[in-house]
């Protein structure tokens, strides 16, 4: 037998009441990142975007709270679960994508590696710094010639002695400037292995890109390293194969995942709190029959998305999820996010345009997820490969 | 040292509120939050245990719900709580409010009583003062800085013109201002924490407190919208119809 149907009306702001999936500990943990982003983040983010500059002085808060390898066990990070960390990074990113990078990259992209491939010796040495914001981190995969293909890149790392030498460039590399450490990803005669490169060794050098119209709240870099010689304590022993770095992006793809519908509802709420102040031929906007439209529209966006990641989320921490599925959360979840930036965007005519509100940032900045952290050609790939059997990369 | 620290929990100040229209009380969700001017008591409370050893007992009284504010400061790093909840409470005065939150401090021992000056919602402003008295303990009241060490408490005591410097000997009670310290955000192993730390529950006759009420509240009216302000054009002579009107309203 059935329960009978409840009448109570729906919030608005959680349609589905996806707030129940969660439990209290979970609760109280969102309600921490979101204070956090109310009272740190929002205040200051239209500036820093304007200005191009990421908060660094919040490291050190970011540490403390236990935002940074929060997912990750022992060595001063906080352990706890994955579904813990995609909360946070979706009220991370309800702040600004930039923002939320910074966390995923020291995270997921720069700890995890370490905690995940290093020795011993190497997680004693930087986790616990990283950890607590005193060490910033960055991940260097990307090349110039190597984006979408990033097997075929050229950085390489060749044997002289007990020492390694490691000549090449990245590209596009978030945190480039601020990082003290950096992971970087390179072809030896074992095959692709990475190097924990601390970024004051003589040959490393980090140029800053400038002038980009997305991700302005996050710093950027190109990295060379020219005859950049480090000893083998400093090489990641666990693995020597494409999978040590597409191990990292798994992590980061499922916080991506989650962290858009941050951004598609801060976007959904401002379009929706304009369109009942916003009044034209006599009534708020929101009375006309194509704004509605707009507004259920983005409205089952971000709540399907929310279903998605949670989802993914349950399985993660089941042990059940697979590359796959964080392909179909990180592509979907990211096309329909940018979907309600834009849509959002028009309904708050020419004030969209400005950074008095969050959305235009938010649109500009889901242009850059839409392509890091593999494009969304590549995850539709990835699916395409799953369903098919066959591969359709090159 | 023993650190209690009197935390309220309120509905989120972000929500809407709602009255009860025959008691007038306000309606209070299952899911409350730390009321944000404790936050400033906790965090002091934290300092000052850290400093010179010793333990952050909370004490609370109202509707428990889900207890969330009081995970809240028990993830900032509080040791444990006190949580006085009894139906024979609502509608509570703010000396009824002392009386319990007293009776529960003494259960529990103290060197040392932090409260908020006022709380969000209800803002009397008259606990902390009451709670002293009934503990037989000097009130040392709005500190902008506090220190405690070797048996006695000294405060900056904000006032209009500046601040006092007071000094009493412990135990004492010290209601502090927001911005006394910055208040750390609870940390995430202090929320996996939380739910491990005890919470001990009291009711009025646990703790031997007479729960009849002396105080109804017999009307509630909003606020008067703001009246239009009055404007003087200058034409040489406005300085004395300001000062005329500032001595009307009895400002100067
Ligand atoms: C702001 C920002 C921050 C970044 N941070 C980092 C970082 O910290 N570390 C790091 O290593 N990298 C980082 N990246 C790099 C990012 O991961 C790459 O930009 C991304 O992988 C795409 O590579 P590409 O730019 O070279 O594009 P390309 O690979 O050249 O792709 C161009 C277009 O071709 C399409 N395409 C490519 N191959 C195929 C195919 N087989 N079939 C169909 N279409 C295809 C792509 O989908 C895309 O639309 C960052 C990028 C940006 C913009
Ligand atoms: C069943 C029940 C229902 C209640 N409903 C309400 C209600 O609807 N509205 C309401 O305002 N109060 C309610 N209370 C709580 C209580 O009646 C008030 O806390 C009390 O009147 C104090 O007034 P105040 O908030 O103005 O204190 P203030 O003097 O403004 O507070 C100063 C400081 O004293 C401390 N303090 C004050 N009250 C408490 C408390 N309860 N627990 C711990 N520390 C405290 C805090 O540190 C605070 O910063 C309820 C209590 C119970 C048991």
């Amino acid at each position: 037998m059935t329960a009978d149907i409840s009448l109570t009306p729906p919030d608005p702001k959680d349609f589905l009441d996806t707030d129940s999936l969660f439990d209290e500990e979970e609760r109280l943990l969102r309600d921490t990142v979101r204070d956090f982003v109310r009272k740190e983040i929002l205040p200051n983010i239209a500036d820093w975007w304007e200005q191009g500059v990421f908060p660094v002085e919040l490291a050190k808060t970011m540490g403390d709270m236990g935002l940074l390898g929060m997912h990750l066990e022992g060595y001063g990070c906080a352990g706890t679960s994955g579904t813990a960390y995609g909360l946070a990074c979706l009220e991370l990113e309800a702040g600004d994508s930039g923002i939320r990078s910074f966390v995923s990259v020291q995270g997921s992209l720069a700890m995890f590696p370490i905690w995940k491939f290093g020795s011993e010796e190497q997680k004693q040495e930087w986790l616990p710094r990283m950890a607590a914001g005193e060490v910033i981190g960055c991940f260097g995969l990307t090349e110039p010639d190597s984006g979408s293909d990033p097997a075929s890149m050229r950085t390489h790392a060749r044997r002289d002695g007990s020492d390694w030498i490691i000549n090449g460039s990245k590209m596009w590399i978030t945190n480039g400037n601020l990082a003290q450490v950096a992971i970087i990803w390179a072809r030896t005669d074992e095959g692709i292995n990475g190097f924990i490169v601390p970024t004051d060794t003589p040959g490393f050098e980090a140029h800053e890109i400038k002038h980009k119209a997305s991700l302005r709240a996050s710093v950027t870099s190109e990295l060379s390293l020219d005859d950049v010689r480090v000893p083998d304590a400093y090489r990641l022993p666990g693995v020597s194969s494409m999978r040590g770095p597409l191990s990292c992006l798994n992590e980061a793809r499922y916080g991506i995942a989650w962290g858009v519908v941050g951004a598609a509802r801060a976007c959904f709420e401002a379009a929706l709190d304009y369109s009942l102040e916003r009044q034209q031929f006599g009534k708020p906007i929101g009375s006309f029959q194509l704004t509605q439209r707009k507004l259920v529209e983005m409205m089952i966006a971000v709540n399907r998305g929310m279903l998605v990641a949670h989802h993914l989320g349950r399985r993660k921490d089941a042990g059940t999820l697979t590359p796959h599925q964080i392909s179909f959360g990180k592509m979907d979840n990211t096309r329909n996010a940018l979907e309600v930036a834009r849509t959002a965007r028009g309904i708050l005519g020419g004030n969209g345009i400005t950074l008095e509100y969050p959305v235009f940032r938010h649109m500009a900045n889901l242009e850059t997820v839409y392509t890091y952290e593999g494009t969304n050609e590549i995850h539709t790939l990835i699916m395409g490969q799953a369903l098919t059997g066959i591969e359709a990369f090159s | 040292m023993q650190v209690v620290v009197c935390v309220k929990q309120i509905p989120d100040p972000s929500g809407t509120y709602t009255l009860d229209p025959e008691t007038h009380f306000l309606v209070r969700p299952d899911e409350q939050v730390l009321d944000d001017t404790d936050r400033y008591g906790v965090e002091m409370g934290l300092q000052i245990a850290q400093a010179h050893g010793g333990s952050v007992t909370l004490v609370s009284m109202g509707p428990k719900g889900s207890m969330q504010g009081i995970r809240q400061a028990l993830a900032m790093g509080a040791d444990r709580a006190v949580v006085v909840d009894d139906a024979d409470l609502k509608g509570s005065d703010a000396l009824t409010t002392a009386q319990v939150l007293a009776a529960a401090i003494q259960r529990t021992g103290f060197d040392l009583v932090i409260t908020g000056t006022e709380s969000t919602d209800g803002y009397s402003g008259v606990v902390p003062q009451m709670l002293a008295e009934l503990l037989d303990v000097p009130a040392l009241t709005y500190a902008t800085e506090v220190e405690a060490r070797d048996g006695k408490v000294t405060i900056n005591r904000q006032t209009s013109a500046g601040y006092d410097v007071v000094e009493a000997s412990l135990p004492a009670v010290v209601s502090v201002t927001a911005g006394v310290v910055e208040p750390r955000y609870p940390t995430f192993k202090g929320i996996m924490d939380a739910k491990k730390k005890e919470v001990e529950e009291l009711t009025a006759s646990d703790l031997g407190v007479d729960t009849s009420l002396r105080q109804r509240v017999t009307a509630v009216e909003p606020a008067p919208e703001r009246e239009a302000g009055v404007k003087i054009e200058d034409d040489g002579e406005a300085h004395l119809k300001v000062v005329e009107l500032l001595q009307q309203k009895k400002v100067i």
